[in-house]
């Protein structure tokens, strides 16, 4: 029995064929394209859970374990005889997840900015770029084979490019765009390239065969593709890494995290969709993908890919407690929760028992887009009511914003990994993994989970508290809270966050496909979360109320402060790499040289034919004297070689 | 079909040009003359299709022979494949789009169009002739009025550029004619290029002619290092010219490098590949890299096209099924794309009389629809999926890679890394020139495009988007031909 296919190519076609029409005719439609594309996604996402309920309960489970099923395949493009792309939708426990969490958390926003964006001038083009920006990562989550999932890793990555850049005339904005854009494109290089070692040695690009040719060790393929080696290291093992490269470029993990935090110039809205809950998480679901590879044919590569995860996840947590503006602590929070969920797919296994990392890899993705979406539109009312992002002007609104504090905090738990929030549960398997597999590991995770909990009740306390409560002379004078519109999403997604962690995941989202058992060890969660309560201690410590302490200890710690607040000076070395290097040493010589020198060749060659032409021109000159002078000049030269050579 | 209607329409719709005396006609009857001609270049299409779904199997389709000159054996010897109608439709879309933004032309309106159309006329017959005396013939008159387009209605330094441009294009088909006379008198005089085919010329001549031939197309293709031509003359031409010069003449280059060079001398081909590559490679980041520094708006689709075209010339040096099939498609997106773009920098050009990104900005206020034209053109110029430019570029790159020794495989990562690099200078471009805040105050009152330019825009854009989406169809119009043409090499 198969699911239905009309259902689910529906899924992704009503976004696409909402950002034609709102594309095309936003205009006239004014403010009704908020209503049509949140309608139309309201349908999308009810078709996709649909789908969920009916992949999960009735035809996807065949003799206990989760199938992959490709329910559409259309012959797109031949390559070489080998070679060829099918477009496809491929079905399997983390497709249908996706496909759940994209479309639900975007219906969120789609609902959020009818009430945030209003006024906006360019209102339907940004509901388009919304639409297009689903249909991208619906595909991407659907793709049956890597090509496929190429074309629309760039699709995403370019609407993320328009939506980061939608306030165009602001200059940071465009060039935070550009960053953004370009230094993901670096990383789809190595994707690319990627992509044709792994396809070549394959001769498929299907991910079910692909999988299947490369995970056998009797299998051909895999033999030659362990065979040929380049520097030393296997071609299976650059395909791998190169790929990881790719998604590390998307899912922000060091060193190609920079254009994560600026990206938070896009309005507020489009931070928790692409920027939190869905996008940045594409890095993780293309390991996730390529998973029985990694792990049964090259288990270095996921080794490197635990040791990316889990340092970035360290670095970005160590700058997310020092940042003042409150979407870039955000930002790296985000950074530091996806390289989580790196390290634990990095440190989990195949089968059983020994899947749980990649068990809690996709829980705390699920449950991360929950609360950061949360998270990030509660920062977005913040701004909506302050106008500002910085720390220093906010303070004491926990009364002008009772429904935002009171749906911020409930977030800030989740992600802080306080029972019985999501991001508990999810935390808790993802360190139960590491413990077993890596101590390292396990215990640099346990430092990041308590200053997890430290930085966001920081950003939590100097919100909501730290100051009194502004007087009545602020200009909004009643409360601060936006239009129903935007409570509504708070309110669904604080509910999400207090309770999906109670769903019971191993039974449907596994990396054998089988059923795993979600135990719950309740001495095992002492340590995390008493890290965790004293990180939330420390930070109420701090900036509950407005105290000299955080100056104080920014003094003492004077260095890594400064460092950590610079963000470890990874910017000015990408500058330095790209202005100074790059375009001094490659751009302008090119130019130069090809103004100077190939050009400069072909103007000498032109002068010295027209020179040439020049000099005998006067040969010709058409006066009887001149030619009657060359004459007799000639008769005498004659004359005199006559007279004296004989 | 009758292959001679292609030559045909535009001919008569020349003659009509010279008649007619008010410009308001003489455009009309431009327009409605290259409309016909599309219109034929889609039944030609369809003709073909269904000729080879009937089972037609003869290599060249719809001959047409007359002799001509025959004791010299020079001959009219017309007929068409996959490759010459991907490259015949390209011409026609090309030249309906460039009349169009053309509309507003008044000065010298009658030579202007007629030289358009004869331009048209000189790609039309080079694309379905089969003997090399009269290709050259068109190939000749696809150059000559482009001196003259340059020359009389461009700006800046014209003359010098208009020179430089006829000069080098013209020593290119004099490469060419020393090539084709050698192989004429090594194959037994001919000139026919079925014949020559088969005639199998030795290995010695073919490495003495296969240079001439090769590179003299490859000035027309703007091959590292004869490409100067390309950014001086593009930014001196008017619109429609730069137009037909990237979207037309480039691709003669290509199509004689593919059909009178590779397939003629395999041999020659497979010897000189490498350095083919070689050539390729450098042109492919080198102009990008020249790109990234540039400052002219058509400085900068100039000399990306160096770097576009790059992938054409890798695609024909890697020698494989697939490669060539993506050179031919590269040809054919790049001629979509870049005449898009050179379109829109004119539309830009002729509103806010600059150029220069420095003084450009904030464009896309007060033109949306001219912006998004160009932000089209720069997105499928830095190969974004659904647009043709990716799958051209991902053709060639997957035909490429099939070449498993370590030479090939660092020539195609260097062009697969300017991806990269493209991606930095389109959008360094887009966004200096539309994008921040309006650098000049009187660009607030400029008028968004006219509707004989939205239409233009339009057409393009859907034909770059047809290949993006559906690439099938014109894979497989090509796919046979340059199959045909790598089992000459004996692969």
């Amino acid at each position: 029995m198969m699911p239905d296919t009309i259902l689910i190519a529906l899924i992704p076609i009503i976004p696409f064929l909402c950002f034609l029409l709102l594309g095309l005719t936003g205009k006239k439609l004014g403010a009704f394209s908020g209503l049509l594309g949140t309608a139309s996604m309201a349908v999308s996402a009810g078709f996709a859970a649909l789908t969920a309920y009916q992949y999960f309960f009735h035809v996807g489970k065949i003799d206990g374990v989760f199938q992959k099923m490709v329910v559409f395949n259309y012959h797109w493009l031949q390559f070489t005889p080998e070679i060829s792309i099918n477009m496809g939708m491929l079905l399997d426990p983390i497709s249908v997840m996706m496909l759940v969490v994209v479309t639900f958390v975007s219906l969120m926003v789609h609902i959020y900015s009818l009430g945030y964006m209003k006024g906006e001038e360019r209102f339907s083009v940004f509901y388009s770029f919304l639409s297009l920006f689903t249909f991208s990562m619906l595909g991407l989550v659907l793709s049956a084979n890597l090509f496929q999932t190429y074309i629309f890793w760039e699709l995403v990555g370019v609407s993320s490019f328009l939506l980061i850049g939608f306030y165009y005339t602001k200059p940071s904005a465009v060039s935070a765009s550009k960053k953004a854009f370009i230094v993901t494109r670096f990383a789809d290089l190595g994707f690319l390239i990627g992509i044709l070692i792994l396809g070549f040695n394959a001769k498929t690009l299907d991910f079910g065969l692909l999988i299947e040719r490369l995970i056998h060790v009797e299998s051909p393929y895999l033999q030659t593709a362990i065979a040929s080696s380049f520097m030393g290291v296997s071609a299976l093992t650059w395909g791998l890494l190169l790929i990881f490269v790719g998604g590390a470029g998307k899912s922000a993990m060091f060193p190609l995290h920079v254009w994560l935090p600026d990206a938070m110039e896009g309005p507020t809205p489009v931070s928790a969709l692409i920027h939190a809950a869905t996008m940045v998480v594409a890095g993780v679901f293309l390991v996730a993908r390529l998973f029985p590879i990694f792990i049964l044919s090259c288990p270095v590569a996921l080794d490197v890919v635990a040791y990316v995860g889990i340092f970035s996840s360290l670095f970005a947590a160590i700058i997310a407690c020092t940042q003042t503006d409150i979407k870039r602590v955000l930002a790296y929070s985000t950074m530091s929760q996806i390289g989580y969920m790196m390290f634990a797919l990095g440190v989990s296994g195949y089968e059983g028992e020994a899947g749980l990392g990649y068990m809690g890899s996709m829980f705390h993705l699920f449950t991360h887009a929950m609360f950061k979406a949360l998270l990030f539109l509660g920062a977005g009312s913040v701004i909506h009511y302050i106008h500002s992002n910085e720390m220093k002007d906010m303070g004491g609104l926990r009364k002008a914003m009772p429904i935002t504090h009171i749906t911020f905090l409930i977030a800030c738990l989740a992600i802080a990994g306080i029972p019985p929030f999501a991001g508990f549960f999810s935390k808790e398997e993802i360190l139960a993994a590491a413990f077993h597999k890596n101590p390292v590991i396990f215990y640099v995770g346990l430092i990041t989970a308590a200053m997890t909990a430290f930085y966001m009740f920081r950003l939590y306390f100097s919100i909501f508290w730290n100051k009194p409560t502004p007087s009545a002379g602020h200009d909004h004078h009643h409360h601060g809270e936006g239009p129903f519109t935007m409570m509504l999403p708070l309110f669904i997604l604080a509910l999400c966050s207090i309770s999906v962690g109670f769903i019971p995941f191993g039974q449907f989202v596994t990396a054998d496909g089988q059923f795993l058992a979600n135990e719950f060890h309740p001495m095992f969660s002492i340590a995390p979360v008493s890290l965790a309560l004293g990180g939330i201690f420390l930070a109420m410590l701090f900036y509950k109320n407005a105290n000299e302490l955080p100056a104080k200890l920014a003094v003492s710690m004077s260095v890594l402060y400064a460092s950590a607040y610079r963000k470890f000076y990874i910017d000015e070395v990408y500058l330095f790499v790209t202005k100074r290097l790059i375009f001094n040493l490659l751009g302008r010589p090119a130019a130069w040289f090809d103004r100077t020198i190939v050009d400069g060749l072909m103007n000498l060659i032109g002068g010295l034919t027209s020179g040439f032409a020049e000099m005998i021109r006067g040969l010709q000159s058409g006066k009887v004297q001149s030619y009657a002078i060359w004459f007799f000049a000639g008769v005498l030269g004659f004359a005199v070689l006559f007279i004296y050579l004989w | 079909m009758n292959l001679t209607l292609l030559l045909l329409v535009p001919l008569s719709t020349a003659l009509g040009i010279i008649l007619l005396r008010d410009v308001k006609h003489i455009r009309l009857m431009a327009a409605i003359g290259s409309i016909c001609q599309l219109g034929l270049a889609i039944k030609l299409l369809l003709a073909y299709q269904t000729a080879r779904l009937l089972g037609d199997t003869s290599q060249m389709l719809f001959q047409f022979k007359y002799a001509w000159y025959p004791s010299l054996g020079i001959q009219w010897h017309f007929g068409v494949d996959g490759i010459s109608i991907a490259m015949i439709l390209l011409t026609a879309i090309v030249v309906v789009a460039g009349i169009l933004f053309s509309w507003k032309m008044s000065f010298q309106g009658k030579e202007f169009f007629l030289l358009l159309v004869l331009l048209s006329m000189g790609a039309y017959g080079f694309f379905i002739s089969l003997d090399l005396f009269s290709l050259f013939f068109f190939l000749e008159l696809a150059v000559i009025p482009k001196y003259l387009l340059i020359a009389i209605w461009g700006s800046g330094k014209k003359e010098y550029s208009a020179t430089k441009l006829a000069l080098m294009l013209m020593g290119g088909s004099a490469l060419v004619l020393v090539g084709f006379l050698g192989m004429y008198e090594y194959a037994g005089k001919t000139f026919d290029m079925l014949q020559l085919a088969q005639a199998h010329l030795p290995l010695e001549v073919q490495k003495l002619l296969f240079p001439f031939v090769f590179m003299g197309f490859g000035v027309f293709t703007a091959i590292f290092p004869f490409h100067t031509w390309a950014p001086d003359g593009h930014s001196s031409a008017p619109t429609a010219a730069s137009m037909f010069l990237a979207g037309i003449s480039m691709k003669l280059g290509g199509y004689g490098a593919l059909r009178m060079a590779v397939y003629l001398m395999p041999e020659a081909a497979q010897y000189y590949s490498p350095l083919i590559i070689i050539l390729a490679s450098i042109a492919i980041l080198y102009g990008a890299f020249a790109t990234m520094m540039q400052k002219d708006l058509k400085y900068i689709n100039a000399y990306s096209s160096v770097s576009h075209c790059g992938f054409v010339i890798l695609g024909i040096g890697m020698l494989t099924r697939t490669s060539v099939t993506g050179a031919v498609l590269q040809m054919f997106s790049h001629g979509l794309m870049t005449a898009l773009f050179f379109a829109a920098i004119g539309m830009l050009y002729e509103r806010s009389h600059t150029r220069q990104i420095g003084e450009l900005g904030g464009l896309m206020k007060t033109m949306p629809f001219i912006s998004c034209v160009m932000f089209i053109a720069g997105l499928c110029s830095l190969g974004l999926p659904g647009f043709s430019g990716f799958v051209a570029e991902m053709t060639v790159f997957m035909g490429s890679w099939e070449n498993a020794d370590t030479f090939h495989r660092v020539a195609t990562i260097i062009a697969c890394a300017s991806i990269v690099v493209t991606a930095v200078y389109i959008l360094r471009a887009l966004g200096a020139s539309l994008l921040g805040p309006i650098k000049n105050e009187h660009f607030n009152h400029l008028a968004d495009a006219t509707w004989n330019e939205k239409i233009a825009s339009a057409l393009l854009i859907v034909s770059i988007m047809a290949l993006g989406f559906a690439p099938f169809w014109l894979n497989n119009l090509i796919t046979p031909d340059a199959t045909l043409i790598i089992h000459a090499l004996g692969k």
